[in-house]
């Protein structure tokens, strides 16, 4: 291994974490806002919201995330209205907006399905005993069907996560410098693919093991109830 | 809080699980919903408490229409079977819940809401679990933390699903009393549902028996159990021998019946069906009797013995081990019945409750080998 090209390869990869963090992280918040109102959707009582948001689930589940980026960064610019429509523009015209879209959408879809599992997982009496308790819709949504629905789909969304940080690489495809893209233009430069992946491999590692250590804290903090013994 | 129900009527699909019930409880009253699974006495409950709703009927508490009013309007305590205490809270936050989600402008100070809360502890005698979560917690101090979630909000109404479904029986024995003195002490108007007969009859002012979706009878425990309105009550409450016999002058006669000791019955000549409890029932050994003793079996305490009519038809007795018509009975000996207690019910017998009373033949098997 060339160490020379190694220490080239982590100051240079280093420049890509930023904007790894950044389509992480806003994807994410969307996602999640999107994925819960999904979710919700879904275990709504009228047929026409739980429709829309299964086949927004299905499409978005059945189709590959690379796809999903070519369509949006290269094939939403075919259209007039899209290239006349300022706001549209932004949002598909740069391929960072475009990369956040994608991911959004996508990981909307995923995280939808996790949040769903976890409403449907709340024992029907908690909810009996918060309307008797006299609480609104509303409230006992918030204080009694969400926190713990999140309780229960953490592991699983934890994975989401994960794999949100893997498909940040994709975004390399449509001109985002971000790790993969910094790694790719430095292998065209040095050929050195083994050392260059390698590194970008580790800082993806890297991010990856945080993120779990951080959402398996959150973890332990929220299931206290349950691991608590007599 | 009087509370009056009055021709409410519920269908779950093809099933209709009330059936036009009419019911006035009044205020500070105790009463019981007993019944088997599948009643609707649970439905009627939550009927009350606003978490189902009839298709038709009225229910009115002091003469305000509840049914215009939604679940969170009703100010009720619920006591779910299985607790439903919210495992992600503590105690104190569970007894707390129905105070700190009132609207604003109802909503105590969070000061006042600690005191209640701590009050409150003290009095349901769980002072010290107030910072343990529910799964930290044995089932008697769960139950507890419900009785205590639900009486935080000083409910009109104080309705309580199988309290004790999920104790053990010494545990129920003890909460029982603690109930009664609960409710005492609060002087809430206060429902319970169960299916244990002995927990309705201890607790309750009143008991509602119900079955199939209606009202049998409303009585205390000696009405009930000495007086049952109907063959369905007679049968819930352990009158599982029926006998086709002939009503003559109010009195019941059938061969080999020996009906001395049954009171008479104001109902007309005809013919009739007699409801028995095992244990109500003295086989005396007789050469002519229509009866034969197919089996006995020992508990212990008890003798119990199956014995076999003309007809075919088999019937249990139960009867103290150590008592002297006990020890004549051997199988194969002839015997006729002496109930020392029954009820009456006019008609002939129908075909499902022949059913019922007989005791199935590969039980009788079992028996007759021992």
């Amino acid at each position: 291994m060339d160490l020379e090209i190694a220490q080239r390869a982590v100051t240079t990869i280093t420049k890509g974490v930023t904007v790894t963090l950044t389509l992480v992280g806003i994807s994410v918040a969307i996602g999640f806002c999107l994925g819960l109102c999904l979710a919700m959707m879904r275990v709504s009582s009228s047929r026409l919201l739980q429709k829309i948001a299964e086949y927004y689930s299905a499409i978005f589940r059945g189709t590959p995330l690379l796809v999903q980026l070519f369509l949006f960064y290269y094939g939403l610019g075919q259209f007039e209205f899209v290239r006349n429509n300022p706001v549209l523009w932004w949002v598909i015209g740069g391929g960072l907006n475009c990369a956040i879209l994608a991911l959004s959408l996508n990981t909307a879809a995923y995280t939808s399905e996790i949040l769903r599992g976890g409403l449907m997982s709340v024992p029907v009496g908690l909810i009996e005993a918060a309307k008797a308790a006299g609480m609104s819709r509303a409230l006992r949504f918030r204080r009694i069907e969400f926190p713990l629905a999140i309780r229960q789909a953490l592991p699983a969304y934890s994975n989401e996560l994960i794999l949100v940080v893997k498909g940040t690489s994709l975004a390399s495809t449509i001109t985002v410098m971000e790790i993969t893209g910094h790694a790719k233009r430095l292998m065209s430069q040095t050929y050195a693919i083994f050392e260059i992946f390698a590194i970008a491999g580790l800082f993806y590692l890297v991010i990856n093991t945080l993120l779990v250590l951080v959402v398996r804290r959150i973890e332990t903090r929220l299931t206290r109830y349950q691991t608590a013994s007599r | 809080m009087t509370i009056t129900i009055a021709g409410m009527r519920k269908r779950f699909g093809q099933t209709e699980v009330l059936r036009g019930i009419d019911l006035s409880i009044e205020k500070g009253e105790l009463v019981a919903l007993l019944g088997p699974s599948g009643s609707g006495k649970t439905t009627l409950l939550k009927i009350i408490a606003g978490l189902e709703w009839p298709d038709s009927g009225a229910l009115n508490v002091d003469g305000q229409n509840w049914l215009n009013l939604a679940a969170q309007d009703r100010r009720i305590g619920f006591v779910f079977q299985h607790y439903a205490l919210f495992p992600h809270m503590t105690v104190r936050d569970n007894i707390a819940f129905g105070l700190s989600v009132r609207p604003r402008a109802e909503r105590p100070g969070k000061a006042i809401i600690a005191a209640k809360v701590s009050e409150l502890l003290e009095f349901l005698q769980i002072a010290h679990l107030g910072d343990r979560y529910p799964t930290q917690l044995s089932g008697g101090q769960r139950q507890r933390v419900a009785l205590g979630r639900a009486l935080a909000i000083e409910p009109t109404v104080l309705l309580l699903d199988e309290p004790f479904g999920a104790l053990d029986a010494a545990i129920r024995r003890d909460l029982r009393n603690w109930l009664r003195s609960v409710h005492d002490a609060t002087g809430s108007t206060s429902i319970f549902v169960t299916h244990d007969q002995e927990e309705a009859f201890e607790l309750a002012d009143r008991v509602v028996v119900m079955g199939e979706g209606q009202i049998e009878q409303i009585g205390n425990a000696d009405q009930i159990h000495d007086h049952p309105a109907s063959p369905f009550v007679a049968r819930f409450m352990g009158a599982t021998v029926e006998l086709p016999v002939h009503l003559r002058a109010g009195r019941a006669e059938a061969p080999g019946l020996d009906a001395s000791r049954l009171e008479r019955r104001a109902l007309a000549d005809g013919p009739a069906r007699l409801f028995l409890r095992p244990e109500d029932i003295t086989p005396i050994v007789d050469a002519e009797g229509a009866w034969l003793v197919a089996s006995t079996t020992s508990t212990g305490a008890t003798l119990r013995a199956q014995l076999r009519g003309r007809d075919g038809v088999l019937i249990e007795t139960a009867l103290p081990r150590r008592a002297p018509e006990a020890r004549a009975l051997q199988p194969g000996v002839s015997v006729h019945l002496r109930p020392e207690a029954g009820a009456i019910f006019p008609g002939s017998r129908d075909p499902e409750a022949l059913a019922q009373s007989s005791i199935p033949a590969t039980r009788l098997l079992k028996e007759s080998n021992r």
